[in-house]
């Protein structure tokens, strides 16, 4: 399938799992992600996967686990209060040191919150997707294209770094649809040496485990763990820039809200004022090299999310306080307009002059 | 009372049930007849003609939608004022809900509906991967059938690739649109074509000019997104 089709978010993200080689998905159904499973109950059975639809999300982190322990490539969806459940598991899956890939598609919180988008899981997924030390990788896409083109990368990612990746989605990104190319690369999942698969006799057994009996032995694991983070954050950080040669007020926006900025920086544009957009396309590990490259260049930054304010803290340990760092939001299910953030930019510009 | 016209629009996911549905809302309302639209999408809760109840009702259409329409509630619920459809005496055009799951609403009024002279029309657009393939589409239509118990009367080709489409894309889906309508044994009523496009494509095909009403948020002009704040 290299030719263009019309997909949701939603879709895309299963439909690109499977072209990952991923034939396990454990789910449970909740608006606005239900479609990530609906479809993989209808593709998984055609490419001789399994689809199991889980007693809740809780036992589908953990057959996530089971299976990701067995070495092959395993994935689970969900929206906010789902990923919430998940908290525990995702943290064993950390402290076992397993790939697997987590999709939440956001939705409006606290509590039950509500159906429509936010991005309000900044929090949880970049600072506390679960219990005890550890971090986990956030894709943050913002068009269809790119939850085709950054599943098939957190897989990978996952594999290589031997951690869970969550894939942070929102109500709109899910629903909405736009045109992709699936991607024809072949998918190839490294040997996994430590996987319990079956030692046949030829081997040690492996273990796959999060609890250590030995405090000193458990603080030299986490150690090295932290090393690898200390990788990850060198060298996969990612983001797009957008009209920021000349930016004076440059936005830091992520997924729907970056397309929203856009549009907003766009029209600012056409009114002579210079405003650009740094998109972080990773969370975790945040972008901040090219955040800390703008410094000199900027004068105000302008954080847009769909949340009282999460990204903003991230925005503001980089800027350090080197310039002013702003904040616009829409919350509890309302999503911004970009004339909403033309007329903050507007009034930058205006306390500016 | 003149019984008027009774459409319904039914698809897989996707398929543009919704900017179907208000595009022959607007041309009947400005044609000058009495216009109803139902919205019977209780699936899936985004992206629905509830969606654009102002600037239906701006264009003098009633809209009667789901009792939770463009709230943050997922309760599948429709209002009691839906059953007064079948008593309007101008035309009505239902948007049913995706796929079978979202035909099944359909189904309650189902009994009244073959009371009458009634159009159901099956749209399909081929670049959508679970029913790019005729016979799939035809499956999915017969899933669609079941659920609702009424047999669609028409096929309208929706092939498009949103802001992508070009008149090649619409070439291109004609064939497929054609099996899909012989394999179903229903006519193909038409293929849609967006405004813009449609002066690139020769005139001997059935093609029907249609707007593009459903855009996400930052497509929109600023206007449009004020009207559904």
């Amino acid at each position: 399938m290299s030719e263009k089709v019309l997909m949701k978010g939603n879709e895309a993200v299963a439909e690109a799992a499977i072209a990952a080689g991923c034939r396990h998905f454990f789910g449970y159904p909740i608006t606005p992600q239900t479609e990530v499973a609906a479809h993989m109950s209808k593709r998984m059975p055609k490419v001789g996967g399994v689809y199991l639809q889980a007693e809740s999300e809780v036992a589908a982190i953990n057959m996530v686990l089971g299976a990701s322990a067995a070495g092959v490539r395993s994935m689970t969806s969900s929206s906010s209060p789902g990923i919430s459940l998940k908290a525990e598991g995702l943290s064993y899956l950390a402290g076992s040191d397993l790939p697997a890939v987590i999709v939440n598609v956001q939705r409006a919180g606290p509590g039950l919150g509500g159906i429509q988008p936010s991005q309000a899981d900044y929090w949880q997924a970049t600072r506390a997707s679960g219990h005890g030390d550890f971090k986990i990788m956030v894709f943050a896409p913002s068009t269809v294209q790119e939850m085709v083109d950054l599943t098939g990368t957190a897989f990978d990612l996952g594999d290589k770094y031997r951690m869970p990746v969550l894939i942070l989605s929102d109500g709109l990104l899910g629903q909405m649809m736009e045109p992709v190319v699936m991607s024809t690369r072949e998918a190839k999942a490294p040997e996994k040496p430590w996987a319990a698969c079956g030692h046949e006799g030829k081997r040690k057994h492996n273990i796959v485990n999060s609890l250590y009996i030995d405090p000193l032995n458990m603080e030299e694991v986490l150690r090295e763990r932290y090393e690898r983070y200390e990788t990850i954050k060198r060298e996969e950080q990612r983001c797009e820039e957008y009209l920021t040669d000349d930016a004076d007020i440059v936005i830091v926006a992520y997924g729907a809200s970056a397309r929203i900025a856009r549009s907003a920086v766009d029209a600012a544009r056409k009114e002579n004022i210079k405003a650009g957009l740094i998109r972080p396309i990773t969370l975790w590990p945040f972008p901040d090299k090219a955040i800390i490259s703008r410094i000199p260049s900027t004068k105000v930054f302008l954080c847009v999310e769909m949340s009282k304010g999460q990204m903003v803290d991230d925005v503001k340990l980089v800027v350090s306080g080197k310039r002013d760092v702003r904040f616009y939001g829409r919350t509890g299910g309302v999503v911004p307009t970009p004339a909403e953030v033309l007329a903050e930019i507007r009034k930058i510009r205006e306390g500016s002059q | 009372m003149s019984e008027g016209k009774l459409t319904i629009i039914c698809g897989h996911y996707g398929s543009g049930k919704t900017n179907l549905a208000i595009n022959l809302a607007v041309n009947a309302a400005r044609e000058g007849k009495k216009v109803t639209l139902a919205d019977m999408d209780i699936v899936n809760l985004y992206f629905t003609s509830s969606e654009y109840s102002g600037f239906l009702k701006d264009n003098g259409i009633r809209v009667i939608s789901p009792t939770f329409a463009v709230t943050n509630m997922d309760v599948p619920a429709l209002p009691a004022s839906m059953g007064s459809l079948f008593d309007s005496d101008g035309d009505v055009i239902i948007d049913a809900g995706g796929d079978d799951a979202g035909a099944t609403a359909l189904g309650r009024y189902s009994e009244m509906i073959r009371r009458r002279e009634y159009e159901m029309l099956y749209v399909v657009n081929m670049y959508r991967p679970l029913t790019a393939v005729a016979d799939d589409a035809v499956r999915t239509l017969r899933a669609i059938e079941d659920a609702c118990g009424l047999k669609a009367t028409a096929v309208v080709n929706n092939s498009h690739l949103k802001e992508f489409t070009t008149a090649s894309t619409i070439t291109d889906s004609l064939a497929y649109a054609n099996e899909v309508s012989s394999k179903a044994g229903i006519p193909l009523l038409f293929t849609t074509v967006p405004r813009t496009t449609l002066k690139e494509l020769p005139t001997e095909e059935y093609f029907n000019p249609i707007d593009v009403y459903v855009r996400t948020i930052w497509e929109r002009t600023s206007d449009e997104s004020d009207d559904q704040r």
